[in-house]
């Protein structure tokens, strides 16, 4: 069976894994930003927490993907089999690039700005708000960008705990020793990451302030 | 003159103010008054603690000991946002905000104090004009878009834009060329005479604080030697000030 004969045979559920694929990823992405870019701006300010933070997500981003989902499934709450522990390694991978660009973006802002900024009289609110977010939001946008086409790529793994997805056709493609299978699974995966880097890129462009 | 009415012509006050980092003395038991309308000028060489001592006004850096008094009142007493906002502050590399227009950058603190809209745009052509920039050609560029004279003239703008009645300014025009430096300092020193507010200015340049300075603090080792009027300054027979002095050639 050739790979297009197999993609109009079944595309009702081609589509219905992308889109279970792009919720992994969606709802992944959403706890990481909420919790990644919060944290990255509070590593600024507590230097000491920098270095235990960052170190963390380090050690976490050299985890093997799947030993990470094999780890989780015991863990209570967070793990057991299905969607949800698969939502939580994807997060745990993005957290990453999105601390260390959040930091290093906000960190990166011109010292004079800053210090005009504060001498002019800004609360440390307006600073974060006005000055230090809109100069590093780029850069913060970068990591989001890098993040979510690992987590894509990643969530093709995911099918191996029962999280659905993509990666269902590739383990299945791969029992099976049929290419046709395997793409049906691969190519969509690499049409979202690239859909989705363009479009983030476009964000990213249309949020940067000129300077 | 009873001590109380003394103090409140005063604009800035520092008494034995002294600030030491990881056991450094960076400033040493440091008194100087600034009343309206007078131009004091930390002279010194680089690293005397002529910077520190300004960013003690504005409560950038706190002090370790003594007493700073803004308009009359201690400045523990007042919050520093509050404070801020009352004291005008050029720095040598300006600090404008990238991403904000020239209009943008002098109305800040005005918006930051809620001024109605029609007063913020009166208020910023004002400024604008001040320090001859034109509104119409500059007021929608970016900081990006301006040379490093006009650059530094936006932020006397945006440090004056508010009406405050103390200004602090550190090398302000230390990063532009020579000429443009010498315009900017003859069109200040115009300037600061006309505005009648407190003026501390830094400088490690000799001309530029006989231009400028009603008054010349001479800065060595975070201490300050003494405070002279600019013709006194140049017969002082005191060492340092021989020095800057004599570099005049």
């Amino acid at each position: 069976m050739s790979f297009w004969t197999f993609l109009v045979r079944d595309h009702a559920e081609i589509l219905s894994r992308t889109l279970q694929h792009l919720v992994l990823v969606g709802v992944a992405m959403f706890a990481a930003v909420l919790i990644g870019i919060p944290l990255g701006i509070a590593l600024v300010r507590r230097q000491n927490l920098r270095r235990w933070v960052l170190g963390t997500a380090n050690v976490i981003q050299t985890i093997p993907s799947l030993a990470l989902f094999g780890f989780l499934i015991p863990v209570p709450f967070l793990g057991g089999i299905g969607a949800k522990t698969a939502i939580v390694a994807l997060a745990l991978y993005a957290l990453l690039p999105i601390l260390q660009n959040t930091y290093t973006g906000i960190a990166g802002v011109d010292p004079a700005v800053l210090e005009s900024a504060r001498g002019m009289g800004m609360t440390p609110r307006q600073i974060l708000w006005d000055v230090q977010l809109p100069l590093s939001i780029a850069v913060i946008l970068a990591g989001v960008r890098v993040a979510t086409i690992i987590c894509i790529g990643i969530a093709t793994i995911a099918a191996a705990i029962g999280a659905g997805g993509l990666g269902v056709f590739i383990f299945r493609g791969v029992a099976m020793v049929s290419n046709a299978v395997i793409l049906a699974g691969a190519f969509p995966a690499a049409l979202l990451a690239i859909g989705v880097d363009v479009l983030l890129g476009f964000v990213e462009h249309k949020l940067t302030p000129g300077t | 003159m009873s001590a109380t009415s003394a103090l409140s012509d005063l604009a800035v006050e520092l008494r034995n103010v002294s600030y030491a980092l990881d056991n450094r003395q960076i400033v040493s038991n440091v008194s100087f008054k600034v009343a309206p309308g007078e131009t004091l000028v930390l002279l010194g060489r680089s690293g005397t603690g002529k910077t520190t001592t300004l960013k003690l006004i504005n409560r950038l850096v706190e002090p370790s000991s003594g007493e700073i008094f803004i308009e009359g009142r201690s400045q523990l007493e007042w919050d520093p946002i509050r404070l801020r906002r009352r004291i005008g502050y050029v720095i040598q590399d300006v600090g404008l905000f990238p991403h904000w227009t020239v209009e943008q950058n002098v109305a800040m603190v005005p918006r930051l104090e809620s001024w109605p809209e029609p007063r913020v745009q009166e208020r910023v052509r004002q400024m604008l004009e001040l320090v001859g920039l034109d509104l119409v050609k500059f007021a929608a560029r970016k900081p990006s878009e301006l040379s490093g004279g006009q650059r530094q003239r936006v932020g006397v703008a945006r440090a004056l834009a508010a009406d405050p009645p103390i200004l602090l300014m550190d090398e302000p025009f230390g990063a532009v060329d020579p000429i443009t430096r010498a315009e900017l300092q003859r069109e200040f020193s115009e300037v600061a005479t006309r505005l009648g507010k407190a003026i501390v200015f830094v400088t490690h340049d000799i001309r530029e604080a006989l231009l400028i300075g009603t008054h010349i603090g001479l800065f060595t080792e975070g201490r300050l030697t003494a405070i002279y009027e600019p013709d006194q300054f140049l017969h002082s027979t005191e060492p340092e000030a021989r020095a800057f002095v004599d570099s005049l050639g």
